[in-house]
């Protein structure tokens, strides 16, 4: 019916495709909002275009749209999706479940998630392939098997007998990858697929996936937020704003000669001069020999680990999960007491267990967490949430505290009219603005950042990057900056301790850290960070010393 | 069975074993606290001090309490469960068939019930919110809302007075056959399922909402799966905890929660066992029966509890 419109070579024609949905605020009537405004796009047969842009872009709600399909309440109000010839939309509930599964298909951006706990990896692999009956069991998981080994999976023959929670979280991806191919479709829309990933775990994902794409001809939506990555497997890239279109063109002029500003403030997002400042004479904050333990003594997580902290200064802490990052956190805290090492403050040996520690001690170290939002009462107002460290440790009461609360407001750059919001009426950069200010409230010596910026998209994370090194201007505060994002680091930090395995196998200043000659993990960890080159992905593969743990 | 399952269930099968002795304890040291005792309660208005005091002799009653409790305890696990002192019959052999009677019910009752909930609960899930899901709920609750008795005297209205379909009286009686047998429990395990259906409904349609969030179930439909076999093959296995330990409440309840349907239908069980020899005081058939009833609870617990560790991946299969 539709074939006049079908172009040659064209696989997937969407034209002012229009989405809305239902939204329910706290305490206001529900209203309908548009999603994506009228946006169109063109995708020739075994080409891959990158969706780019922010949260609430409209990224994956266009993916998930070439499969007829909408999260929650979402619904297609408009326009055409035309795949294979066809406009998909007219086709029902029935022509949706017939081409999901075997003309698109879809990877996750965690598949670890997106995998049932309850059945063998295998079953799910093959599961689509069987159900619209292109091919037959034996065919489809030596289909299978066959992808696991070109996606570089180990022991491909019998990985597909395990469960999901018996194989890491780049290899689900990598399995995910399969499953998408296995029955053979003409579009697979990647979802964020390494986003959740380790850097050097990223690499190895996106690598395979790459050759998977070049050696099926398959064609892909792949949606990211990270322009670097995008630019490393796309022919085209389509950036996203509010649901809107802002520009759409090959990848390399997208990268290279962006022609709208908004392009242009995600293409240079992670440039911050930080100069160095030099170490003091002596550090306030001591880390000797600390060796931690989780299950009573069973797993050791940190080992022999020694830091110094400087006043008003910046150590990042960096490394891969499960290095021992946020762990060196805890046991400075006293949330995980030590087995053996001291944690010096101000001179004097800190206790091991939190309990035990006064609360002037609690009041000079303060934490900033990962996701702002469960870090917060939802219940509790702004006001509340920020005066709560103001009664308990100086007692200021009344009128005094909503002064000072003010100012605290003031300097995490949001205005007095926020004081009676809940955390639920903000943004996602804004409860992280929050929750600093909590942390500043307490006048602390020490601010433990733990991942703050990696849930939040990067002009956001650049915001609050901006924030923390005025405030450290203004504050001398000092950072303990946990985080796996080396441009953070370069953007922040004074000194460096890079943590593989429980260990901490480099430290010094940055620029000591930073200089070559590089040990192998350090290596490993600095030439897997994406930069915004086109052809960066194949120069550091081949540049590699070491596989990354992750795989 | 890889080891940490069966370590696992060995700790539960343990501890179900310490609960159960706990109970024991319990049971006799309440009966012990009710006034009087059983040398009164045999003699009755005659008693003198006399032979109160002879038969307190007889019966070890003055020994200490726990040197009872042992003896009472050490019979139990032998099958003595010792001697009704209304009747004067053995207890255990007057049990047997009423044990078997209440679990010949339970049986029927859970058959019909069990399957009957966990597909009204899978097409409420599927329908959900509809007006599919809105009936079955509303009548699932309708019929649980209802008490046993009056649920009880509508089926007897209905099917034994006015269509005179099943009796409405239910005896049974050794060496019966079979279908008459069937015929007999018709109106009670009826009763039954009617009562227990409702809450093993909700809590199957509960239990595989919770998981229809879940990013693997947005998978299963990105596959192309009709709406149906999504819930069945990949929401419902990880439902399954939840749902098995209330259909294994509601077995329960089935076999010690029978006593209302039972005299009702005058149906011989444990229950109607249970009430009788309340009614006469007969200590030691209540304490029996009591230990019975905790058994069979604390069994299927344990029961719903090894099925819950077994239907979970990650214990069945570690790392």
């Amino acid at each position: 019916m539709a074939d006049s419109k079908a172009k040659p070579g064209v696989l997937l024609d969407i034209r002012n495709l229009r989405i809305e949905a239902m939204v329910y605020p706290p305490g206001e009537a529900p209203r309908n909002i548009v999603l994506v405004h009228d946006v169109s796009l063109t995708l020739e047969k075994g080409k891959v275009l990158g969706l780019i842009g922010e949260s609430g872009a409209g990224k994956s709600t266009i993916g998930l749209s070439s499969m007829g399909y909408g999260r929650g309440g979402v619904r297609i109000t408009g326009g055409e999706v035309i795949l294979n010839g066809r406009d998909i939309l007219k086709g029902g509930k029935e022509g949706f479940r017939k081409l999901r599964g075997r003309e698109v298909c879809y990877v996750a951006q965690s598949a670890a998630a997106a995998f049932n706990p309850a059945h063998r990896l295998m079953d799910q692999v093959v599961e689509a392939t069987l159900l619209h009956g292109t091919a037959t069991r034996a065919e489809a998981e030596k289909r299978a098997v066959a992808l696991f080994r070109k996606l570089s999976l180990p022991n491909p023959e019998t990985i597909g007998e395990r469960f999901p929670h018996q194989v890491s979280g780049g290899q689900l991806q990598r399995v995910m990858t399969a499953m998408a191919l296995c029955s053979e479709p003409d579009l697979i829309v990647f979802d964020e697929p390494t986003t959740a990933l380790d850097v050097t775990t990223q690499i190895d994902v996106l690598s395979a996936i790459k050759d998977a794409i070049r050696d099926t001809h398959v064609a892909a939506l792949y949606i990211t937020h990270d322009l670097a990555v995008v630019a490393q497997v796309s022919d085209e890239i389509m950036v996203l704003r509010h649901g809107r279109l802002v520009e759409w063109g090959g990848t390399r002029q997208i990268i290279k000669e962006p022609r709208q500003e908004y392009t242009n403030a995600l293409v240079s997002v992670h440039e911050i001069e930080h100069a160095e400042q030099n170490p003091g004479a002596t550090p306030f904050l001591s880390v000797k020999n600390v060796t931690a333990a989780y299950g009573g003594g069973h797993v050791k997580v940190l080992k022999n680990v020694s830091v110094d902290i400087y006043p008003g200064q910046t150590l990042a802490v960096v490394g891969e999960s499960g290095s021992g990052k946020s762990t060196l956190a805890r046991a400075i805290t006293g949330l995980l007491p030590p087995e053996q090492g001291t944690v010096t403050f101000d001179g004097r040996p800190l206790a091991n267990r939190l309990a035990d520690r006064p609360k002037e001690d609690l009041r000079q170290l303060q934490m900033i967490y990962q996701m702002a939002d469960v870090a917060m009462n939802p219940r509790q107002t702004v006001g509340t949430i920020i005066g709560r460290p103001l009664e308990f440790y100086f007692g200021m009461r009344g009128r005094e505290r909503d002064r000072r609360v003010a100012e605290l407001l003031d300097e995490i750059e949001m205005g007095k009219g926020f004081v009676d919001r809940y955390p639920a009426e903000l943004s996602g950069g804004q409860k992280q603005r929050v929750c600093i200010a909590r942390s500043l409230a307490a006048k602390p010596k020490l601010i433990i950042c733990d991942e703050v910026t990696s849930a939040l998209d990067p002009l956001v994370a650049h915001g609050i990057l901006k924030l923390l090194l005025n405030l450290q201007q203004h504050e001398k505060v000092a950072y303990l900056f946990i985080t796996h994002d080396l441009a953070t680091v370069k953007s922040i930090a004074d000194s460096i301790a890079v943590m593989y395995r429980g260990e901490v196998v480099r430290y010094g200043s940055k620029s000591k850290v930073l200089t070559p000659p590089f040990d192998a993990y350090t290596d490993l960890l600095l030439s897997s960070v994406p930069e915004m080159e086109i052809g960066w992905l194949e120069k550091a593969i081949k540049g590699r010393r070491m596989e990354s743990a992750g795989n | 069975m890889s080891s940490p399952v069966v370590k696992l269930i060995a700790q539960r099968i343990a501890l179900g074993i310490i609960l159960l002795l706990a109970i024991s304890v319990l049971i006799f040291a309440g009966t012990q606290i009710l006034p009087g005792d059983v040398a009164q309660a045999i003699l009755g208005q005659s008693a003198t001090p006399e032979s109160l005091a002879n038969l307190r002799e007889q019966l070890g009653l003055n020994d200490p309490a726990y040197i009872r409790y042992f003896r009472w305890l050490g019979g139990v696990l032998i099958g003595d469960l010792g001697t009704a002192m209304s009747s004067g019959q053995d207890i255990a052999t007057s049990i047997k068939d009423r044990l078997w009677n209440t679990l010949f019910l339970a049986f029927w009752a859970a058959i019909v019930a069990v399957p009957l909930a966990i597909i009204l609960g899978l097409i409420a899930v599927r329908y959900r919110n509809g007006w599919v899901d809105k009936l079955i709920s509303g009548l699932a609750l309708a019929s649980t809302s209802f008490p046993e008795f009056f649920v009880g005297y509508l089926l007897v209205y209905f099917f034994a007075v006015k269509w005179q379909v099943f009796p409405a009286i239910s005896t049974v009686y050794d060496g019966m056959p079979f279908g008459e047998r069937m015929q007999a429990i018709a109106l009670p395990a009826t009763a039954l399922t009617l009562v227990v259906l409702a809450h093993m409904m909700r809590m199957t349609r509960a239990a595989i909402l919770n998981v229809m969030q879940s990013a693997y179930v947005e998978t299963a439909e990105l596959k192309g799966l009709s709406a149906f076999a999504v819930i069945r093959k990949h929401a419902f296995p990880n439902a399954i905890a939840p749902i098995i330990n209330v259909v294994m409440l509601n077995l329960a309840y089935l076999i010690v929660g029978v006593v209302v349907v039972e005299v009702i239908f005058v149906y011989p069980g444990m229950g109607q066992y249970l009430v009788d020899h309340v009614t006469k005081r007969d200590v030691p058939v209540v304490q029996a029966v009591g230990l019975i009833f905790a058994a069979v609870y604390i069994s299927l617990n344990i029961i719903a509890d090894i099925a819950a560790i077994v239907a979970n991946p990650r214990l069945r299969h570690p790392k």
